[in-house]
């Protein structure tokens, strides 16, 4: 049969102008994240790393224009929920991301994922979302929330301290940090006491901490609460007898800044640092500060690296990037040049990485994260066998 | 030992709760305003204290500078929104102090951006003090419960030994009457304003060096305000003390002690994680005990 050629020309015009319909439409990427309140600068800072991936491939990752959907939560369930509801039902975003904290994570997470959205974790990382309810739309780009405890147990030990006083808040993560360093420490528990989320006033632990007498402390206490604690425990005088470790969120270049002296000489773990030595973080880390005048903390390079990690995946997807599955295997093979060096997901879509140990020290007129050792190289989280996927 | 520092650990934070309770107590005692914007008040404190401090490197000019930038907000504050809200009803008073919060919070991220201040003791508190043997104490803390104590003992001269405390004495039962004789009674309004803003200002300020200074932190500190005044009576500055101090001491006897009691009975984590949540609602339990006992609080109203 003979097509009229105003039919074919027709047809083919049909064609061009739906595919260059949809290479038009941006990818709509909504961010859940605390941008005020108590816990308002691990937000802001994931924002911002994430922003600057943005702004330098001019308001695209992989060649697609991003819609950026940015709302703050406050660090409240409730808002946090009603946030991811909307976006999922009203906006129909591509992909989710954002959330900091862990009991918010629980509350949202397992509905979107379910639903059918991609959510890509730049902090909040659950022991249960890691092991039994891992899902194939749930990937974490920072860590497995016990990863940086387990290597500053890890560390503790090697250091030979042998009674260690514990302190965390009385939340999902802070059970997972105490968990997590308990794993890999060997000696004695001097005390494991659990606080209020964002409670200010640590006089009543202190003092008994003090009455405990232990030879080290690590505790685990982000945002505010870290600053509180450390500014109360320099004045109480016991830095220099009882010397504090922790992770990194309990010392984040945030904290410093606004702790000053108090936390000199303190050791943290994590997985990045500003002045960790590859070409992608030499550039991230002068960008960042050119951007925003600040060092880069930790959760700034989680939220740049899930930008750069969408940006992958978009480019091997291209215009399909609707097609969940094909973003999700894009997703899972994630080839990107992380700014903490090297980097690959293991079966639960949860980093296999290095962590290193750190110490707090005086650079000029601040105070900032010094790198001083590799504790883990190539270290899974302890909950992957216990994910059914793959 | 430690049962006495952790006594006095309550007391430093009964008599930080007490600074804020008196100004809201005064404020609500006398005006009849449900002020939610007083923790925000507390913040302007803290934040000029210490933005004053790191400019001139004293840190009783920064107070002084707190106490005075707060009293002026204070007095801002009355004279654009809280004069419109006397008579009107408490829901209200609640909604246009709560949008004072936020504009407030908003501000302040704006002039001071979002990361969190920082401010030390001057060096001659930064040490410890051994107030019981082998026990060093911040001195710090002894310096706030101190200024409490001072504090309180001006108000009180201020109260019931001065023509101003006569009037604001008068003022809170018989307005009419107190106009009526020729006393300009919004002006009256506006210096009660202005002194409890001052109050929660040095309350901030005081903070300052102990607590991170961020966008929000007058909200923590507001909630357990409402549960002192409410405790102490409303409008009583006595009972402000009184309530600021059992407040200040379950809090922090609860805490300190009760993880200890649980675990005689229960394995270390559950008695953890217990003791967490139950010292955590100590004080709304001794609230709702008060509010059975005696609904009005522990003192009445415009009393010393």
């Amino acid at each position: 049969m003979r097509v009229s050629p105003f039919i074919r020309q027709a047809l083919a015009m049909t064609a061009l102008c739906v595919s260059v319909q949809v290479l038009a439409e941006p990818a709509k990427i909504g961010m859940i994240t605390t941008l005020s309140g108590g816990g308002a600068s691990l937000g802001i800072d994931i924002r911002d790393g994430f922003e600057l991936a943005v702004k330098e491939r001019n308001g695209q990752l992989g060649g697609i224009d991003v819609e950026m959907m940015i709302v703050d939560d406050g660090r409240k369930v409730d808002n946090a929920k009603q946030i991811a509801t909307r976006m999922v039902e009203r906006d129909q975003v591509d992909v989710m991301t954002g959330i900091v904290w862990s009991n918010l994570a629980m509350a949202v997470i397992p509905g979107v994922t379910a639903d059918g959205t991609i959510y890509i974790s730049p902090n909040a990382g659950p022991s249960l979302l890691a092991g039994k309810r891992c899902h194939p739309n749930y990937f974490n780009v920072a860590w497995q929330n016990d990863n940086l405890h387990e290597a500053m147990g890890q560390f503790v030990s090697d250091q030979g301290y042998q009674n260690v006083y514990l302190m965390a808040p009385n939340y999902p993560a802070g059970k997972d940090a105490l968990a997590g360093f308990k794993r890999f420490y060997q000696g004695d528990i001097a005390g494991e006491v659990y606080t209020k989320l964002g409670q200010v006033d640590y006089a009543a632990e202190i003092a008994n901490l003090r009455a405990a007498s232990p030879d080290a402390v690590f505790f685990f206490l982000p945002g505010g609460m870290g600053i509180n604690f450390t500014k109360q425990y320099s004045q109480a005088g016991l830095k220099a007898s009882i010397p504090l470790f922790g992770p990194a969120f309990s010392f984040d270049e945030g904290i410093l800044k606004a702790v000053g002296d108090a936390a000199l000489g303190t050791m943290n773990t994590s997985q990045y640092s500003h002045d960790l030595d590859n070409p992608a973080n030499r550039e991230f880390a002068a960008k960042f500060m050119e951007t925003y005048g600040r060092k880069p903390s930790l959760y700034a390079s989680q939220g740049y690296d899930t930008a750069l990690l969408l940006d992958s995946a978009f480019q091997l997807v291209g215009a399909d990037f609707k097609d969940t599955e094909k973003l999700r295997r894009a997703l899972a093979k994630a080839e990107f040049a992380s700014v903490r060096g090297e980097f690959r997901f293991g079966n639960n879509q949860h980093p296999i990485q290095s962590i290193y140990v750190r110490e707090v020290i005086r650079d000029g007129d601040t105070v900032t994260n010094q790198l001083k050792g590799t504790v883990f190289t190539n270290h899974q989280d302890a909950y992957a066998a216990e994910c059914q996927m793959k | 030992m430690l049962f006495l520092e952790q006594l006095l650990n309550g007391v430093q934070l009964g008599m930080m709760l007490f600074l804020m309770a008196a100004g809201l107590t005064l404020i609500f005692g006398i005006m009849h305003l449900i002020n939610l914007a007083h923790g925000s008040l507390y913040m302007v404190g803290a934040y000029v204290t210490a933005t004053v401090s790191l400019a001139s490197d004293s840190f009783a000019l920064g107070l002084v500078g707190g106490c005075l930038a707060t009293a002026a907000c204070g007095v801002l504050i009355e004279m654009l929104a809280m004069r419109h809200l006397y008579h009107r009803d408490h829901l209200d008073q609640v909604l246009a102090t709560f949008g004072i919060i936020l504009t407030a919070n908003e501000a302040t991220k704006m002039i001071f951006g979002p990361q969190a201040l920082f401010l030390n003791p001057p060096a001659w508190l930064s040490t410890t003090v051994n107030i019981l043997p082998e026990t060093p104490y911040p001195a710090y803390r002894l310096f706030v419960i101190v200024a409490g104590i001072v504090v309180a003992l001006f108000l009180r001269h201020l109260i019931t030994h001065t023509r101003i405390g006569m009037l604001i004495r008068a003022g809170a039962t018989h307005r009419e009457m107190v106009t009526a004789l020729g006393f300009n009674i919004s002006l009256l309004f506006t210096l009660v304003f202005a002194l409890g803003a001052a109050l929660a200002g040095l309350a901030g300020g005081l903070a300052g060096p102990l607590l991170a200074i961020e966008v929000g932190m007058g909200e923590q500190i507001l909630i357990l305000t409402f549960v002192v005044i409410i405790i102490g009576g409303i409008g009583s500055v006595k009972g402000a003390l009184v309530a600021g101090l059992l407040v200040g001491v379950v809090d922090t006897l609860s805490r300190a002690f009760l993880p200890t009691v649980l675990k005689t009975t229960l394995p270390a984590a559950s008695a953890d994680a217990l003791a967490g949540s139950v010292s955590s609602m100590a004080i709304y339990i001794l609230m709702a005990v008060v509010l059975v006992v005696r609904p009005q609080g522990l003192y009445n109203a415009y009393g010393t």
